[in-house]
């Protein structure tokens, strides 16, 4: 139940390591009014993923598959932080004792809240235990 | 079956030795009568004399293309006019065309080399044999005409085109083989399908001498599947006469009569004799021609001679399936490279959609080749690790075919360039 609740649906897009790739993923969702919350690019040699919270993930997915890119949906949770010194800690320092794995994780800091996005290996116990030690996720029903 | 059991199965020894005294001969002839092949020897430093064992063949100039095209048309003929019985004319896509003379005994002994090759195909009197290549200046449609009237068969010589009706005669005329390009076949099943024809079911056809144009081993297994037929892949070239050499019912590697030909396989770049097993550019000496002789010519096409004896008992040396053209050949850091080789390669990988793009440069004097690949977007992970990892595999996969380190590139789904017909998947950004 937690699970389905707190998991939300990031996307994940190939790209070619070269001018105006970001720009045409930009653009794609721009031109479908898709919101971007977070978002983060992972780069390789020659190329990179880039991957985002959006709030319509199913419209983005549709119209970048259209326009020929290589798009998947991937699991994450997004942990609210305290948005002072100490707050990555707490959460960090979570996950570490309840021997989950963090296979990356991203952040944004706004006005009133800082948020961690985080890919990890144990979806579940990570959900569990963030919840257990009073931490709050953002709901999927956000996203979609 | 055999068509001439005698040459076919001759003991390998007094093949050879058949051979050399063919090349001793041919070689003392073209050297007092010829103006071109005496000045040519000469140049080279090369005597008639100094062909002492069949090896020695190698001390003989190479024969190219151009040879012929600055000869055009008949400067290179050894016999007088009146000799020849017929021309044929090769398409010159890539320059002048070149014309090819036959006397009686040229045009004979081409037909019984094409008589050979049609009864090692299981092919005699009692078959029906459609012909579909062109008939014409091209050498397909006349060769394969003579050669299965020699051994018998009835022909239909529907030539290319009218599809329809000739699928109409198959049927009617009880058609069993057919000879014509892989590309045409195919374009005829198709043709039969919209007719609602079944070659399969509806006619009696068992074979098809497919040749002319480079075609693959899936191919092969596509139109027998479908066609419930056997398919011979035919080789030949109107330099050498035209089509001449075919496999046998084994289906693996192209006999190559050693009577009328002497074949080499040699490093395209050095020109140096390669050993068997070993991929290179076909050389070829026609043993027995008149009106044109061939001493050495350089087909550009790429293959090896297939080391062990064929099953069938012909002793006469297989060549594999053409793997390519010369001319396609890449030379990244002093080893040959292939498209094809490439290609096959790819296809192995299941992460990938098959397209790619081959691009050399040029880095502090050492060449570089890149290979771009496309995944398939249900491989794609959104994980770096992973997505490094079948790059990785690309780049492994890659070495261990074409013994040379090549770097690999992930593009994206539909960025590399599709083609029609003939690929150009080379890019060479270097600068000689």
């Amino acid at each position: 139940m937690d699970t389905e609740n707190f998991t939300i649906k990031q996307i994940s897009v190939f790209s070619e390591n070269r001018p105006g790739r970001l720009a045409a993923i930009a653009r794609a969702l721009q031109e479908e009014e898709i919101n971007i919350f977070a978002f983060s690019i992972a780069e390789a040699k020659g190329f990179g993923v880039v991957r985002a919270l959006v709030d319509k993930p199913g419209v983005a997915y549709k119209k970048l598959t259209e326009l020929g890119f290589m798009v998947s949906f991937t699991d994450v949770i997004a942990v609210k932080m305290r948005d002072e010194p100490g707050g990555l800690f707490e959460i960090a320092k979570i996950l570490g004792e309840a021997e989950v794995n963090i296979e990356y994780a991203y952040a944004y800091s706004g006005k009133e809240v800082a948020v961690l996005i985080l890919r990890v290996d144990h979806v579940d116990d990570a959900i569990r235990r963030i919840r257990g030690a009073g931490g709050e996720l953002l709901q999927s029903s956000l996203f979609t | 079956m055999a068509w001439d059991p005698r040459i076919e199965m001759m003991p390998e020894p007094e093949l050879k030795k058949l051979q050399f005294t063919l090349l001793k001969t041919l070689v003392y002839r073209l050297y007092s009568f010829s103006n071109f092949y005496r000045s040519r020897m000469d140049e080279h430093g090369v005597h008639p004399d100094d062909i002492q064992t069949l090896d020695d063949a190698k001390k003989l100039p190479f024969m190219v293309k151009s040879d012929l095209r600055d000869n055009y048309p008949d400067k290179l003929f050894t016999v007088s006019r009146d000799e020849l019985v017929r021309y044929h004319v090769s398409s010159g896509t890539t320059g002048k065309p070149t014309v090819v003379g036959y006397t009686q005994k040229d045009v004979d002994i081409w037909t019984t080399s094409l008589a050979r090759a049609l009864t090692a195909c299981g092919i005699g009197r009692g078959d029906v044999v459609q012909v579909s290549y062109g008939y014409g200046l091209f050498t397909g449609g006349l060769g394969l005409h003579y050669g299965a009237e020699r051994i018998g068969a009835t022909v239909v010589p529907t030539s290319v085109g009218n599809t329809e009706r000739q699928l109409e005669l198959m049927q009617d005329l009880h058609v069993t083989a057919i000879a014509c390009t892989p590309s045409y076949l195919i374009h005829i099943s198709e043709v039969a399908e919209k007719m609602g024809i079944s070659i399969k079911d509806d006619t009696v056809l068992r074979a098809a001498i497919l040749g002319a144009e480079p075609w693959s081993e899936q191919m092969r297994i596509r139109i027998e599947e479908q066609l419930g037929i056997r398919a011979y892949n035919i080789y030949g070239t109107s330099e050498l006469s035209g089509p001449m050499f075919c496999e046998c019912e084994e289906q693996n590697g192209i006999h190559m009569w050693s009577d009328l030909a002497l074949v080499e396989i040699v490093d395209p770049e050095t020109g140096e004799p390669l050993p068997p097993g070993t991929r290179g550019e076909m050389v070829v000496t026609i043993l027995q021609k008149e009106a044109l002789p061939i001493i050495r010519y350089r087909t550009g096409d790429i293959t090896s001679l297939i080391p062990e004896p064929c099953p069938c008992g012909r002793t006469h040396p297989r060549i594999e399936r053409l793997s390519g053209r010369v001319d396609d050949m890449l030379i990244i850091r002093g080893i040959n490279v292939f498209p094809s080789q490439v290609e096959h390669a790819l296809l192995g990988i299941p992460e990938l959609s098959g397209h790619f793009q081959i691009i050399v440069d040029r880095k502090q004097a050492l060449d570089v080749m890149l290979v771009q690949v496309e995944m398939k977007p249900e491989a794609f992970s959104d994980k770096i690790t992973d997505l490094m990892a079948v790059r990785q595999k690309v780049a492994h996969t890659l070495k261990n075919a074409l013994n040379v380190g090549v770097g690999v590139e992930l593009a994206e789904p539909g960025s590399l360039p599709r083609f029609e017909g003939k690929a150009k998947r080379v890019v060479d950004k270097r600068v000689m």
